[in-house]
Protein backbone atom coordinates (compact mmCIF):
# COMPACT_ATOMS: atom_id res chain seq x y z
CA UNK A 1 0.00 0.00 0.00
CA UNK A 2 1.22 3.39 -0.70
CA UNK A 3 2.00 5.10 1.97
CA UNK A 4 2.61 2.48 4.23
CA UNK A 5 6.16 3.45 4.59
CA UNK A 6 5.63 6.73 5.46
CA UNK A 7 3.24 6.09 8.19
CA UNK A 8 5.84 3.40 9.90
CA UNK A 9 8.41 6.38 9.80
CA UNK A 10 5.67 8.40 11.44
CA UNK A 11 5.37 5.50 14.53
CA UNK A 12 9.24 5.30 15.00
CA UNK A 13 9.10 9.10 15.53
CA UNK A 14 6.20 8.96 17.51
CA UNK A 15 7.61 6.18 19.47
CA UNK A 16 10.80 8.05 19.96
CA UNK A 17 8.76 10.96 21.03
CA UNK A 18 6.69 9.38 24.05
CA UNK A 19 9.55 7.46 25.21
CA UNK A 20 11.95 10.60 25.29
CA UNK A 21 9.69 11.38 28.72
CA UNK A 22 10.37 8.15 30.50
CA UNK A 23 13.86 6.48 29.25
CA UNK A 24 16.91 7.97 30.05
CA UNK A 25 18.83 6.59 26.87
CA UNK A 26 16.44 8.59 24.63
CA UNK A 27 16.47 11.75 26.98
CA UNK A 28 19.87 13.01 25.92
CA UNK A 29 19.46 16.72 26.25
CA UNK A 30 21.63 18.23 29.45
CA UNK A 31 20.16 21.72 30.51
CA UNK A 32 23.99 22.94 30.63
CA UNK A 33 25.05 25.79 33.39
CA UNK A 34 22.26 24.27 36.01
CA UNK A 35 23.43 20.57 34.95
CA UNK A 36 27.03 19.78 33.78
CA UNK A 37 27.91 15.76 32.05
CA UNK A 38 31.08 14.96 34.25
CA UNK A 39 34.46 15.73 32.94
CA UNK A 40 36.58 12.67 32.03
CA UNK A 41 39.65 12.79 32.76
CA UNK A 42 41.71 12.98 30.07
CA UNK A 43 39.67 15.69 29.02
CA UNK A 44 41.65 18.21 27.47
CA UNK A 45 41.52 22.01 26.61
CA UNK A 46 44.36 24.77 27.05
CA UNK A 47 48.03 23.96 29.08
CA UNK A 48 48.24 25.55 32.21
CA UNK A 49 51.83 25.79 33.94
CA UNK A 50 52.58 23.59 37.17
CA UNK A 51 53.96 24.81 40.22
CA UNK A 52 54.58 22.82 43.40
CA UNK A 53 54.51 24.52 46.70
CA UNK A 54 54.54 28.37 46.15
CA UNK A 55 53.83 29.69 42.44
CA UNK A 56 56.87 31.22 42.58
CA UNK A 57 58.80 27.46 42.02
CA UNK A 58 57.59 26.46 38.63
CA UNK A 59 58.36 23.09 37.73
CA UNK A 60 59.35 25.29 34.26
CA UNK A 61 63.01 25.59 33.56
CA UNK A 62 62.22 27.80 30.39
CA UNK A 63 64.02 25.13 28.17
CA UNK A 64 62.01 26.48 24.97
CA UNK A 65 60.74 23.01 24.03
CA UNK A 66 57.31 23.06 23.75
CA UNK A 67 57.80 26.39 22.21
CA UNK A 68 59.62 24.46 19.83
CA UNK A 69 57.00 21.64 19.40
CA UNK A 70 53.89 23.28 18.64
CA UNK A 71 52.77 23.12 15.80
CA UNK A 72 51.23 26.74 15.51
CA UNK A 73 53.63 28.30 17.65
CA UNK A 74 51.42 30.04 20.36
CA UNK A 75 53.88 29.79 22.93
CA UNK A 76 56.47 32.37 23.65
CA UNK A 77 59.03 31.94 26.34
CA UNK A 78 61.89 34.79 27.62
CA UNK A 79 64.47 33.34 30.12
CA UNK A 80 65.02 34.84 33.26
CA UNK A 81 68.48 36.35 34.38
CA UNK A 82 70.19 37.09 37.32
CA UNK A 83 71.39 40.59 38.32
CA UNK A 84 75.32 39.82 36.53
CA UNK A 85 72.99 39.20 33.72
CA UNK A 86 73.48 34.86 34.05
CA UNK A 87 70.47 33.01 32.45
CA UNK A 88 68.48 31.20 35.34
CA UNK A 89 66.41 28.13 35.29
CA UNK A 90 62.76 30.05 35.42
CA UNK A 91 60.97 32.02 32.69
CA UNK A 92 60.51 35.40 33.15
CA UNK A 93 57.60 35.38 30.57
CA UNK A 94 55.66 32.92 29.47
CA UNK A 95 53.05 33.58 27.24
CA UNK A 96 50.48 31.29 25.80
CA UNK A 97 48.12 33.09 23.25
CA UNK A 98 44.43 30.75 23.70
CA UNK A 99 43.45 32.07 20.44
CA UNK A 100 46.14 30.19 18.80
CA UNK A 101 46.29 27.26 20.66
CA UNK A 102 44.45 24.12 19.05
CA UNK A 103 44.05 22.21 22.41
CA UNK A 104 46.28 19.25 20.75
CA UNK A 105 48.00 18.69 23.84
CA UNK A 106 52.25 18.06 22.13
CA UNK A 107 53.60 20.54 24.66
CA UNK A 108 52.29 18.39 27.34
CA UNK A 109 53.41 15.42 25.57
CA UNK A 110 57.47 16.54 25.23
CA UNK A 111 57.60 18.60 28.44
CA UNK A 112 60.61 17.10 30.16
CA UNK A 113 59.87 18.15 33.36
CA UNK A 114 56.17 17.67 33.90
CA UNK A 115 55.68 21.54 33.89
CA UNK A 116 52.81 21.87 31.29
CA UNK A 117 49.35 20.10 31.31
CA UNK A 118 46.70 19.98 29.68
CA UNK A 119 43.41 22.29 31.67
CA UNK A 120 40.01 20.82 31.98
CA UNK A 121 38.87 25.05 32.24
CA UNK A 122 36.53 25.57 29.38
CA UNK A 123 34.74 28.78 30.21
CA UNK A 124 37.17 31.14 28.94
CA UNK A 125 35.15 33.74 27.03
CA UNK A 126 36.16 37.37 27.34
CA UNK A 127 35.54 40.54 25.46
CA UNK A 128 38.82 41.24 24.08
CA UNK A 129 39.94 39.32 21.15
CA UNK A 130 43.71 39.71 21.23
CA UNK A 131 45.58 40.61 24.66
CA UNK A 132 42.50 39.31 27.06
CA UNK A 133 43.00 35.96 25.26
CA UNK A 134 46.76 36.21 25.65
CA UNK A 135 47.40 34.09 28.66
CA UNK A 136 50.95 35.42 30.79
CA UNK A 137 52.58 33.47 33.36
CA UNK A 138 50.63 34.52 36.29
CA UNK A 139 46.89 33.36 34.33
CA UNK A 140 48.49 30.23 33.91
CA UNK A 141 49.65 29.10 37.21
CA UNK A 142 48.06 26.53 39.01
CA UNK A 143 48.76 24.05 41.52
CA UNK A 144 50.05 20.57 41.74
CA UNK A 145 46.82 19.73 44.18
CA UNK A 146 44.48 21.11 41.18
CA UNK A 147 46.21 18.91 38.79
CA UNK A 148 45.85 15.90 41.62
CA UNK A 149 41.99 16.86 41.58
CA UNK A 150 41.66 17.04 37.67
CA UNK A 151 43.40 14.05 36.87
CA UNK A 152 44.25 11.57 39.74
CA UNK A 153 45.92 8.94 37.95
CA UNK A 154 48.51 10.67 35.77
CA UNK A 155 49.08 12.78 39.19
CA UNK A 156 49.61 9.73 40.74
CA UNK A 157 52.02 8.43 37.62
CA UNK A 158 54.21 11.44 37.23
CA UNK A 159 54.42 12.38 40.97
CA UNK A 160 56.20 8.70 41.09
CA UNK A 161 57.66 9.29 38.34
CA UNK A 162 59.50 12.84 39.94
CA UNK A 163 60.09 11.07 43.31
CA UNK A 164 62.23 8.23 41.81
CA UNK A 165 64.03 11.30 39.77
CA UNK A 166 65.17 13.21 42.76
CA UNK A 167 65.83 9.99 44.58
CA UNK A 168 68.66 9.23 41.74
CA UNK A 169 69.90 12.74 41.42
CA UNK A 170 70.44 12.72 45.04
CA UNK A 171 72.01 9.45 44.82
CA UNK A 172 74.23 11.06 42.06
CA UNK A 173 75.17 14.25 43.79
CA UNK A 174 76.31 12.64 47.06
CA UNK A 175 78.54 10.15 44.72
CA UNK A 176 80.03 12.46 42.10
CA UNK A 177 80.11 15.98 41.66
CA UNK A 178 78.11 18.42 43.44
CA UNK A 179 75.95 21.13 41.15
CA UNK A 180 75.06 19.47 38.23
CA UNK A 181 71.58 18.70 38.04
CA UNK A 182 69.87 16.25 35.38
CA UNK A 183 68.95 18.92 33.66
CA UNK A 184 71.38 20.20 30.63
CA UNK B 1 -7.20 48.00 -18.65
CA UNK B 2 -7.59 44.08 -18.71
CA UNK B 3 -4.46 42.36 -19.52
CA UNK B 4 -4.26 39.13 -21.30
CA UNK B 5 -2.35 36.41 -22.74
CA UNK B 6 -3.06 37.62 -26.16
CA UNK B 7 -1.50 40.49 -25.74
CA UNK B 8 1.67 39.48 -24.83
CA UNK B 9 4.31 38.68 -27.26
CA UNK B 10 5.69 34.76 -28.02
CA UNK B 11 7.22 33.43 -24.79
CA UNK B 12 10.90 33.59 -24.66
CA UNK B 13 12.97 31.22 -22.33
CA UNK B 14 15.95 32.17 -20.86
CA UNK B 15 18.58 30.10 -18.93
CA UNK B 16 19.23 31.36 -15.66
CA UNK B 17 22.16 31.14 -13.57
CA UNK B 18 22.40 30.31 -9.97
CA UNK B 19 25.20 30.48 -7.44
CA UNK B 20 24.27 28.18 -4.82
CA UNK B 21 26.49 28.93 -2.26
CA UNK B 22 28.75 29.83 -0.55
CA UNK B 23 26.80 30.53 2.46
CA UNK B 24 24.34 28.05 1.48
CA UNK B 25 22.67 25.39 3.99
CA UNK B 26 22.52 22.72 2.07
CA UNK B 27 25.89 22.51 0.91
CA UNK B 28 27.66 21.04 3.68
CA UNK B 29 29.97 24.07 4.10
CA UNK B 30 31.62 27.00 2.06
CA UNK B 31 30.54 25.06 -1.25
CA UNK B 32 30.40 27.03 -4.62
CA UNK B 33 27.69 25.30 -7.26
CA UNK B 34 27.44 27.98 -9.90
CA UNK B 35 24.16 26.16 -11.89
CA UNK B 36 22.97 26.99 -15.17
CA UNK B 37 18.97 26.13 -15.27
CA UNK B 38 16.36 25.89 -18.08
CA UNK B 39 13.35 26.11 -15.61
CA UNK B 40 14.18 23.82 -12.76
CA UNK B 41 16.38 21.34 -14.78
CA UNK B 42 20.59 21.83 -14.59
CA UNK B 43 21.60 22.39 -17.89
CA UNK B 44 25.21 23.22 -16.52
CA UNK B 45 26.93 23.02 -12.99
CA UNK B 46 30.45 24.54 -12.34
CA UNK B 47 32.11 23.48 -8.72
CA UNK B 48 33.95 26.26 -6.97
CA UNK B 49 36.15 25.27 -4.44
CA UNK B 50 38.79 26.75 -2.20
CA UNK B 51 36.61 28.80 0.40
CA UNK B 52 38.31 26.72 3.35
CA UNK B 53 41.86 26.25 1.77
CA UNK B 54 44.22 26.67 4.61
CA UNK B 55 47.65 25.59 3.36
CA UNK B 56 47.39 22.27 5.17
CA UNK B 57 50.30 20.58 2.78
CA UNK B 58 52.64 23.63 2.66
CA UNK B 59 52.08 24.43 6.46
CA UNK B 60 53.09 20.29 7.21
CA UNK B 61 56.15 20.96 4.97
CA UNK B 62 57.27 23.61 7.42
CA UNK B 63 56.94 21.54 10.59
CA UNK B 64 57.87 18.74 12.50
CA UNK B 65 56.69 15.26 11.31
CA UNK B 66 54.51 14.97 13.96
CA UNK B 67 53.48 18.25 14.54
CA UNK B 68 50.56 18.24 11.54
CA UNK B 69 49.20 14.93 13.44
CA UNK B 70 46.95 17.48 14.76
CA UNK B 71 46.40 19.18 11.62
CA UNK B 72 45.31 16.16 10.15
CA UNK B 73 42.53 16.16 13.11
CA UNK B 74 41.13 18.98 10.69
CA UNK B 75 41.05 17.33 7.18
CA UNK B 76 38.13 16.11 7.21
CA UNK B 77 36.62 16.58 10.89
CA UNK B 78 34.34 14.42 11.27
CA UNK B 79 36.29 10.91 11.34
CA UNK B 80 39.71 12.61 12.85
CA UNK B 81 41.03 8.67 14.01
CA UNK B 82 40.81 7.59 10.35
CA UNK B 83 43.00 10.80 9.19
CA UNK B 84 45.78 10.10 12.10
CA UNK B 85 45.35 6.45 11.21
CA UNK B 86 46.26 7.43 7.21
CA UNK B 87 49.26 9.79 8.00
CA UNK B 88 50.55 7.29 10.82
CA UNK B 89 50.67 4.36 8.36
CA UNK B 90 52.35 6.58 5.73
CA UNK B 91 55.01 7.71 7.90
CA UNK B 92 55.63 3.98 9.47
CA UNK B 93 55.80 3.10 6.12
CA UNK B 94 58.65 5.71 5.32
CA UNK B 95 60.44 4.95 8.88
CA UNK B 96 59.68 1.44 8.68
CA UNK B 97 58.79 1.34 12.14
CA UNK B 98 56.91 -1.51 13.72
CA UNK B 99 53.41 -1.44 15.39
CA UNK B 100 52.52 -3.24 18.59
CA UNK B 101 49.37 -5.82 17.88
CA UNK B 102 47.28 -3.98 21.01
CA UNK B 103 48.10 -0.76 19.26
CA UNK B 104 46.92 -1.98 15.80
CA UNK B 105 43.66 -3.58 17.52
CA UNK B 106 42.97 -0.08 19.28
CA UNK B 107 43.76 1.76 15.74
CA UNK B 108 41.22 -0.87 13.60
CA UNK B 109 38.44 -0.24 16.89
CA UNK B 110 38.97 3.31 16.45
CA UNK B 111 38.96 3.53 12.63
CA UNK B 112 35.59 1.31 12.47
CA UNK B 113 33.66 3.57 15.43
CA UNK B 114 34.89 6.19 13.30
CA UNK B 115 33.15 5.00 10.35
CA UNK B 116 29.50 4.53 12.58
CA UNK B 117 30.24 7.79 13.64
CA UNK B 118 30.50 9.03 9.72
CA UNK B 119 27.57 7.15 7.89
CA UNK B 120 25.18 8.06 10.84
CA UNK B 121 25.85 11.36 10.18
CA UNK B 122 25.77 11.63 6.76
CA UNK B 123 22.72 9.79 6.56
CA UNK B 124 21.10 12.21 8.67
CA UNK B 125 22.04 14.91 7.08
CA UNK B 126 21.08 13.21 3.69
CA UNK B 127 17.73 13.38 4.70
CA UNK B 128 18.23 16.84 6.08
CA UNK B 129 19.20 17.91 2.40
CA UNK B 130 15.74 15.84 1.31
CA UNK B 131 13.63 17.79 3.47
CA UNK B 132 13.27 15.35 6.73
CA UNK B 133 14.10 18.73 8.66
CA UNK B 134 16.05 17.52 11.89
CA UNK B 135 14.42 14.88 12.66
CA UNK B 136 16.71 11.86 11.45
CA UNK B 137 19.72 14.27 11.90
CA UNK B 138 19.31 14.34 15.54
CA UNK B 139 18.57 10.75 16.27
CA UNK B 140 21.89 10.52 14.54
CA UNK B 141 23.54 12.55 16.73
CA UNK B 142 21.86 11.28 19.59
CA UNK B 143 24.46 7.87 18.66
CA UNK B 144 27.13 9.42 17.59
CA UNK B 145 27.80 11.48 20.90
CA UNK B 146 28.15 8.07 22.67
CA UNK B 147 30.84 7.59 19.97
CA UNK B 148 32.38 10.45 20.47
CA UNK B 149 31.85 10.44 24.83
CA UNK B 150 34.03 7.26 24.31
CA UNK B 151 36.48 9.39 21.98
CA UNK B 152 36.93 11.96 24.51
CA UNK B 153 37.53 9.52 27.81
CA UNK B 154 40.25 7.56 25.47
CA UNK B 155 41.84 10.38 23.43
CA UNK B 156 41.11 13.22 25.32
CA UNK B 157 38.87 14.91 22.60
CA UNK B 158 36.00 14.75 21.30
CA UNK B 159 36.64 15.70 17.52
CA UNK B 160 40.20 16.73 17.18
CA UNK B 161 41.53 13.50 18.60
CA UNK B 162 45.48 13.56 17.53
CA UNK B 163 45.67 10.13 19.00
CA UNK B 164 47.64 8.28 16.73
CA UNK B 165 51.53 8.25 17.05
CA UNK B 166 53.85 6.72 14.87
CA UNK B 167 54.33 3.25 16.24
CA UNK B 168 51.26 2.59 18.23
CA UNK B 169 48.39 5.34 19.96
CA UNK B 170 49.07 8.29 22.17
CA UNK B 171 48.27 6.96 25.13
CA UNK B 172 46.21 3.45 26.26
CA UNK B 173 42.84 3.10 26.47
CA UNK B 174 40.51 3.43 29.63
CA UNK B 175 39.87 0.25 31.23
CA UNK B 176 36.21 0.49 30.61
CA UNK B 177 37.03 0.95 27.09
CA UNK B 178 36.03 -2.18 25.86
CA UNK B 179 33.15 -2.72 27.84
CA UNK B 180 31.45 0.81 26.31
CA UNK B 181 32.49 -0.70 23.25
CA UNK B 182 30.75 -4.01 23.29
CA UNK B 183 27.81 -1.98 25.15
CA UNK B 184 28.11 0.10 21.68
CA UNK B 185 27.77 -2.94 19.32
CA UNK B 186 24.91 -4.57 21.11
CA UNK B 187 23.13 -1.21 21.14
CA UNK B 188 23.72 -0.02 17.38
CA UNK B 189 21.91 -2.60 15.16
CA UNK B 190 19.05 -1.76 17.45
CA UNK B 191 18.96 1.47 15.98
CA UNK B 192 20.00 0.87 12.33
CA UNK B 193 16.73 -0.94 12.58
CA UNK B 194 14.78 2.14 13.68
CA UNK B 195 16.90 3.92 11.28
CA UNK B 196 16.05 2.08 8.46
CA UNK B 197 12.49 1.44 9.55
CA UNK B 198 11.85 5.47 9.71
CA UNK B 199 13.71 5.90 6.04
CA UNK B 200 13.75 2.93 3.46
CA UNK B 201 10.80 2.14 3.20
CA UNK B 202 9.45 5.40 3.14
CA UNK B 203 7.33 6.54 -0.26
CA UNK B 204 8.96 9.99 -0.24
CA UNK B 205 12.25 9.22 0.35
CA UNK B 206 12.70 6.63 -2.28
CA UNK B 207 10.66 8.51 -5.03
CA UNK B 208 12.91 11.30 -4.13
CA UNK B 209 16.23 8.81 -4.25
CA UNK B 210 16.03 6.19 -6.61
CA UNK B 211 16.99 6.91 -9.94
CA UNK B 212 18.55 10.13 -9.15
CA UNK B 213 21.96 11.11 -9.95
CA UNK B 214 23.09 7.48 -11.29
CA UNK B 215 26.39 7.07 -11.53
CA UNK B 216 27.80 4.87 -14.52
CA UNK B 217 30.24 2.33 -13.42
CA UNK B 218 32.67 2.94 -16.03
CA UNK B 219 32.55 6.88 -15.24
CA UNK B 220 33.14 5.89 -11.36
CA UNK B 221 36.32 4.00 -12.04
CA UNK B 222 37.87 6.16 -14.69
CA UNK B 223 36.86 9.27 -12.11
CA UNK B 224 38.74 7.66 -9.51
CA UNK B 225 36.06 7.55 -7.37
CA UNK B 226 36.75 5.48 -4.43
CA UNK B 227 34.53 4.47 -0.85
CA UNK B 228 30.99 4.03 -0.67
CA UNK B 229 30.09 5.82 -3.86
CA UNK B 230 32.19 3.53 -6.09
CA UNK B 231 30.85 0.54 -4.49
CA UNK B 232 26.86 1.74 -4.77
CA UNK B 233 27.96 1.68 -8.73
CA UNK B 234 28.69 -1.64 -8.20
CA UNK B 235 32.44 -2.19 -8.41
CA UNK B 236 33.73 -4.26 -5.31
CA UNK B 237 36.39 -2.05 -4.13
CA UNK B 238 37.29 -2.14 -0.64
CA UNK B 239 40.83 -0.73 0.46
CA UNK B 240 40.30 -2.99 3.66
CA UNK B 241 39.88 -5.89 1.54
CA UNK B 242 42.95 -4.99 -1.33
CA UNK B 243 45.41 -3.72 0.97
CA UNK B 244 44.54 -5.69 3.88
CA UNK B 245 46.60 -2.46 5.65
CA UNK B 246 46.83 -2.97 9.38
CA UNK B 247 45.60 -6.02 10.42
CA UNK B 248 42.51 -5.73 8.39
CA UNK B 249 43.04 -9.11 6.64
CA UNK B 250 42.41 -11.07 9.92
CA UNK B 251 38.89 -9.74 10.10
CA UNK B 252 36.06 -11.49 8.21
CA UNK B 253 33.69 -8.88 6.87
CA UNK B 254 31.68 -8.72 3.76
CA UNK B 255 32.22 -5.50 1.30
CA UNK B 256 28.28 -4.57 0.73
CA UNK B 257 27.79 -3.11 -3.36
CA UNK B 258 24.95 -1.66 -5.05
CA UNK B 259 23.06 -2.31 -8.31
CA UNK B 260 22.43 1.37 -9.87
CA UNK B 261 24.48 3.91 -8.27
CA UNK B 262 21.45 6.15 -7.71
CA UNK B 263 21.23 8.14 -4.55
CA UNK B 264 19.42 5.84 -2.69
CA UNK B 265 22.09 2.66 -3.58
CA UNK B 266 24.38 5.11 -1.65
CA UNK B 267 22.42 5.87 0.70
CA UNK B 268 21.22 2.32 1.75
CA UNK B 269 25.23 0.82 1.12
CA UNK B 270 25.73 3.49 4.32
CA UNK B 271 23.67 1.26 6.53
CA UNK B 272 24.98 -1.67 5.28
CA UNK B 273 28.57 -0.78 6.00
CA UNK B 274 27.67 0.40 9.20
CA UNK B 275 26.54 -3.34 9.72
CA UNK B 276 29.83 -5.00 8.55
CA UNK B 277 31.66 -2.27 10.53
CA UNK B 278 29.85 -3.17 13.76
CA UNK B 279 30.77 -6.97 12.74
CA UNK B 280 34.96 -6.06 12.22
CA UNK B 281 34.37 -4.59 15.85
CA UNK B 282 32.48 -7.51 17.31
CA UNK B 283 35.98 -9.65 16.16
CA UNK B 284 38.10 -6.86 17.07
CA UNK B 285 37.04 -6.75 20.93
CA UNK B 286 37.39 -10.31 21.30
CA UNK B 287 40.50 -10.38 20.15
CA UNK B 288 42.18 -7.81 21.11
CA UNK B 289 45.72 -8.55 23.18
CA UNK B 290 46.78 -7.29 26.44
CA UNK B 291 50.48 -5.35 25.57
CA UNK B 292 52.31 -2.26 24.33
CA UNK B 293 49.95 0.58 23.45
CA UNK B 294 53.26 2.18 21.16
CA UNK B 295 56.89 0.76 20.87
CA UNK B 296 59.89 2.06 22.39
CA UNK B 297 61.21 3.62 19.83
CA UNK B 298 57.80 5.24 18.93
CA UNK B 299 57.66 6.53 22.54
CA UNK B 300 60.59 8.40 21.96
CA UNK B 301 59.80 9.88 18.66
CA UNK B 302 56.54 11.11 20.24
CA UNK B 303 58.79 12.80 23.59
CA UNK B 304 60.91 14.70 20.80
CA UNK B 305 59.23 15.35 17.65
CA UNK B 306 62.46 17.51 16.22
CA UNK B 307 64.61 14.48 16.48
CA UNK B 308 62.37 12.09 14.45
CA UNK B 309 63.90 12.27 11.16
CA UNK B 310 63.06 9.04 8.92
CA UNK B 311 65.40 8.28 5.93
CA UNK B 312 65.46 9.53 2.20
CA UNK B 313 62.55 8.20 0.28
CA UNK B 314 58.48 8.12 -0.69
CA UNK B 315 55.87 6.61 1.04
CA UNK B 316 52.35 6.58 0.04
CA UNK B 317 49.63 5.29 3.06
CA UNK B 318 46.53 4.96 2.47
CA UNK B 319 43.27 3.45 4.02
CA UNK B 320 39.71 2.99 3.68
CA UNK B 321 38.67 6.06 4.91
CA UNK B 322 34.54 6.35 5.28
CA UNK B 323 34.91 8.75 2.54
CA UNK B 324 36.86 6.82 0.32
CA UNK B 325 40.62 5.79 -0.53
CA UNK B 326 42.45 8.62 1.67
CA UNK B 327 46.30 8.88 1.38
CA UNK B 328 49.10 10.78 2.11
CA UNK B 329 52.11 10.36 0.25
CA UNK B 330 55.43 11.81 1.72
CA UNK B 331 59.15 12.58 0.55
CA UNK B 332 61.10 12.50 3.11
CA UNK B 333 64.74 13.93 2.44
CA UNK B 334 65.97 12.78 5.93
CA UNK B 335 65.64 15.94 8.10
CA UNK B 336 63.24 16.76 10.67
CA UNK B 337 60.92 18.50 8.25
CA UNK B 338 58.79 16.36 4.86
CA UNK B 339 60.44 17.27 1.78
CA UNK B 340 56.79 16.92 0.09
CA UNK B 341 53.37 16.20 1.47
CA UNK B 342 50.37 15.43 -0.34
CA UNK B 343 47.17 14.32 0.64
CA UNK B 344 45.02 12.27 -1.63
CA UNK B 345 41.45 13.07 -0.37
CA UNK B 346 38.40 11.52 -1.14
CA UNK B 347 35.89 14.09 -0.72
CA UNK B 348 37.92 15.99 -3.36
CA UNK B 349 38.04 13.77 -6.41
CA UNK B 350 34.89 12.10 -5.21
CA UNK B 351 33.41 15.94 -6.07
CA UNK B 352 34.87 15.87 -9.68
CA UNK B 353 31.74 13.83 -10.67
CA UNK B 354 29.39 16.10 -9.38
CA UNK B 355 28.43 17.94 -12.71
CA UNK B 356 28.01 14.03 -14.41
CA UNK B 357 25.89 13.39 -11.98
CA UNK B 358 23.89 16.15 -11.78
CA UNK B 359 23.12 17.29 -15.62
CA UNK B 360 19.32 17.14 -16.61
CA UNK B 361 18.40 16.58 -12.82
CA UNK B 362 16.62 19.38 -10.92
CA UNK B 363 17.73 22.08 -8.68
CA UNK B 364 16.99 20.12 -5.57
CA UNK B 365 17.93 16.75 -6.89
CA UNK B 366 21.37 18.41 -7.05
CA UNK B 367 21.16 19.60 -3.22
CA UNK B 368 20.69 15.64 -2.58
CA UNK B 369 23.31 14.21 -4.97
CA UNK B 370 25.84 16.72 -3.12
CA UNK B 371 24.58 15.52 0.10
CA UNK B 372 24.91 11.84 -1.20
CA UNK B 373 28.51 12.14 -2.03
CA UNK B 374 29.40 13.06 1.13
CA UNK B 375 31.86 15.92 1.16
CA UNK B 376 33.51 17.85 4.21
CA UNK B 377 34.86 20.84 3.03
CA UNK B 378 37.71 20.84 5.22
CA UNK B 379 38.94 17.75 3.20
CA UNK B 380 38.27 19.14 -0.32
CA UNK B 381 39.89 22.52 0.30
CA UNK B 382 43.09 21.41 2.38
Amino acid sequence: MFGLGVLKGMLVTFKNFILSYFTKERLTTVQYPEERIPEKERFRNFPFLIYDDKPEDLRCVSCDICAKECPPKCITIVRDKDEQGRPLKRPKVFDIDFTICMNCGICEEVCPFDAIFMDHEFELAEFGRFEDLNYHKEDLLKSAEYFAKIRPSDAARIDAKRREKTAKAQTETQTQNPGTGPTK
Amino acid sequence: MEYTLKDTPALETQTLEVSLGPQHPSTHGVFRMNVTLDGETILKLKPVMGYLHRNHEKLAENMSWLGSMPYTDRLDYICSMTNNFAYALAVEKLAGLQVPERAQYIRVIMAELTRLVNHTLLIGFLLNDLGAFFTPVLYAFREREKILDLFEAVAGSRMMCNYFRFGGVKVDVTSDFIPRVRQIINKYPKFLDEFEKLLSENEILMARCQNVGVLPKELAINAGISGPMLRASGVPYDVRKVDGYSIYNRFKFRVPIGEKGDVYDRYYIRILEMRESINILDQAIKEIPDGEFITKEGGVGARSPRNFKPPKGEAYGRIEAPKGELGFYLVSDGTMKPYRYHVRAPSFINLTVLEDMCLGQKVADAIIILGSIDIVLGEVDR
